[in-house]
């Protein structure tokens, strides 16, 4: 598993907090990993995006877990109130975490003592674990194939259950005074993979970006562990296809748009959700020449839009009653609301435009 | 009288009760473990990072890591683990902030040890002290929000995340570090120095500049070498600030990643036990010989001036 796990608290929806049994001894320790990891500077988290928090807690936690400081995580914590708390184990698609997270600090105030405890790793590894029995609900930013279905039905004795919670659309963003009116994902990819041949704006036919410095395109992309790399990467570079070097990689989708908002020679990637008034998104076609879609509820469900998917929570056979509240809470609009803020695209929103 | 001496002397140590004695020995047992607890954890880290590091060691292809700049460690189709283009960055980003921040602040060191007296003086140096307490982040944001548009408006920079941002930034960290102990090696120089240059009739940019100077040498590369090292170690700032692109820089307004901040950005989220997973740590390892390496010239420098 590859995050530590994180006890969702009582806060924010979408914001990190570890037990605070580690902050105390990170602190002790702090000092000694300080030269190179500089803990310190992550008290201030709120100044760069929620992300980082998270990562960079993660990150000296697990460097005193693994120093055998003896930082040991608890998996079943007190509630304080009514007896043992149950825990759901929350693992897979990196895409989906922080919403993940978001609904399990949230359903704390709903349900108390039910504990969600999500783990980020990926679509693939979610799935595994739900193989392997570790995990009661996997997040997914993909179908499940069938060999990993029929290894699920072997394991648990039934069919897994899908719920889809909720859509994701990838947003391509350049700066407002940007004239482009369209892209394709041929352009895209020439412009992002590796091997790419465009490096500049006149050879997409722009020449009149106000303020540009100079007609290299400026790419901003994603740290390479971020599932929107992985997705982007998987659908503009290919399958087994790498990015061009010299990206700027950004460590949140809103730091993306941040930056394509100062930066008039920019192009950038991010989530539907994090538009706004300071970037331009443009419509994105599949071939050069075919019609160009806005990324929308709309595009979005009826697949137009070429770089969106849906996102799925799986279950191994029928959920247990108190996974199963827990999913129907995600489904209801309290749940759904959350998908919203947290930039994706809601199921109720998408059920009320059909 | 003289026999009654040593009783006189005796009688108070006599006096002592078991548990003051006690209480002394458990507080210089607890300050004795104080000082060497600095050693356990030095060498502590420095193997536990190896040793997570390790068994990527013979795996690699040493040649091709250190040189090539392909930094693809997530990639499906075809791995590689380049560290040059990020060793190039941390490089770049401190050796231009060390342009920056020697001259500033060995002037600094000078004006606040040869040419200020009393109040500005004592001012000075607190409000100095203050630019050391700014934490590193709060500099990050400063680079990400002020210094990006001061950049991408008022310089000829396609992006305002770049390698002159982060060494602004980190020479403004530096310089701190470069005053107080540049004063302390200048403050060193015995006065009878200044007193012989001003016998000679020396001005005091000559008394500084031929006296101090050559006299301080050392204890002035020292303040200088304790700057780069705290401009290698830092990461939050730069990260924020230098625009995070695997790149090697051409000029100074192109973005670059230095090592730190790779390893900041990428160790939180991968699999424990991978490839990728023990080449930051190996990142690590490369970072603490690095600044192993400074911090060492910079003792010896102290040392030298000790000597002196």
């Amino acid at each position: 598993m590859r995050r530590i796990q994180e006890a969702p608290q009582n806060g924010d929806p979408g914001k990190f907090a570890l037990p605070s049994s580690n902050r105390c001894r990170s602190a002790s320790i702090a000092s000694a990993v300080a030269s190179w990891l500089r803990p310190s500077s992550a008290l201030l988290p709120e100044m760069v995006g929620r992300d980082w928090k998270a990562r960079l807690w993660v990150a000296i936690a697990l460097l005193l877990v693994l120093g055998g400081a003896g930082c040991s995580q608890s998996t079943a914590r007190t509630d304080g109130s009514s007896g043992k708390p149950v825990v759901i184990q929350n693992i897979g698609s990196d895409t989906m975490v922080n919403l993940a997270q978001a609904w399990a600090e949230e359903y704390q105030n709903v349900e108390p003592n039910i504990s969600v405890e999500v783990s980020g790793g990926g679509s693939g590894l979610g799935i595994a674990a739900l193989i392997n029995g570790t995990a009661d609900i996997a997040n997914s930013s993909r179908h499940i194939e069938p060999e990993e279905e029929a290894a699920v039905a072997e394991h648990s004795g039934s069919k897994p259950r899908e719920f889809l919670v909720g859509f994701d659309a990838l947003s391509i963003y350049v700066h407002k005074d940007n004239p482009i009116t369209s892209i394709s994902l041929e352009e895209l990819h020439e412009i992002y993979a590796e091997g790419g041949k465009i490096d500049r704006w006149s050879q997409l036919g722009i020449t009149n970006i106000p303020r540009a410095r100079t007609d290299r395109i400026i790419r901003v992309s994603r740290q390479n562990n971020s599932g929107t790399y992985h997705y982007f990467r998987e659908v503009v570079c290919g399958k087994k296809g790498d990015f061009k070097l010299g990206s700027l990689d950004m460590n949140g989708s809103k730091d993306v748009v941040e930056l394509v908002s100062h930066t008039p020679g920019a192009i950038g990637y991010s989530g539907l959700g994090y538009n706004t008034r300071n970037v331009k998104m443009i419509p994105v076609s599949r071939k050069k020449g075919e019609k160009a879609v806005l990324p929308s509820i709309e595009t979005t469900l009826d697949k137009s839009y070429p770089i969106s998917r849906p996102m799925f929570m799986y279950t191994p056979g029928e959920p247990p009653a108190h996974v199963r509240r827990y999913i129907d809470w995600i489904l209801s609009p309290a749940g759904q609301k959350i998908v919203e803020l947290t930039g994706y695209i809601p199921l109720n929103l998408a059920e009320d435009k059909r | 009288m003289i026999a009654n001496q040593p009783d006189n002397l005796k009688r108070p140590r006599m006096a002592r009760s078991m548990t003051a004695i006690l209480g002394e020995r458990t507080i210089e047992l607890l300050i004795r473990l104080c000082g060497v607890s600095a050693i356990v954890f030095v060498f502590g880290i420095f193997l536990f990072v190896l040793r997570e590091g390790a068994p990527l060691i013979d795996k690699l292809d040493w040649s091709r890591v250190l040189f090539s700049q392909e930094w693809y460690p997530t990639s499906k189709g075809n791995v590689r683990y380049g560290v040059g283009a990020l060793i190039v960055g941390t490089l770049s980003v401190t050796g231009l902030a060390m342009l920056f921040a020697v001259p500033f602040g060995l002037g600094a060191a000078v004006f606040v040890s040869e040419f200020s007296t009393g109040k500005v003086k004592e001012t000075l140096k607190i409000i100095i002290e203050m630019l050391a307490a700014i934490p590193s982040i709060v500099w990050g944001f400063i680079g990400l929000t002020v210094m990006n548009r001061l950049i991408q408006e008022y310089l000829p920079a396609p992006v305002g995340l770049n390698l002159l941002n982060g060494a602004i930034l980190l020479a403004l960290m530096s310089v701190p570090i470069i005053v107080s102990i540049g004063e302390d090696a200048l403050k060193a120089v015995p006065d009878s120095y200044r007193e012989a240059a001003m016998a000679m009739g020396a001005t005091r940019w000559q008394t500084v500049y031929r006296v101090l100077f050559p006299a301080a040498r050392n204890g002035l590369l020292a303040a200088a070498l304790l700057g780069v090292g705290r401009a290698i170690g830092e990461t939050m700032a730069v990260l924020m600030a230098t625009g995070h692109a695997v790149n090697i820089p051409r000029s100074i307004f192109d973005p670059i990643r230095t090592l730190t901040a790779t390893i900041a950005a990428e160790l939180g989220e991968t699999a424990v036990g991978s490839d990728h997973y023990r080449m930051l740590f190996l990142i690590g390892v490369l970072l603490f010989s690095i600044t192993f390496v400074v911090n060492l010239l910079a003792d010896l420098a102290v040392r030298g001036v000790r000597k002196q």
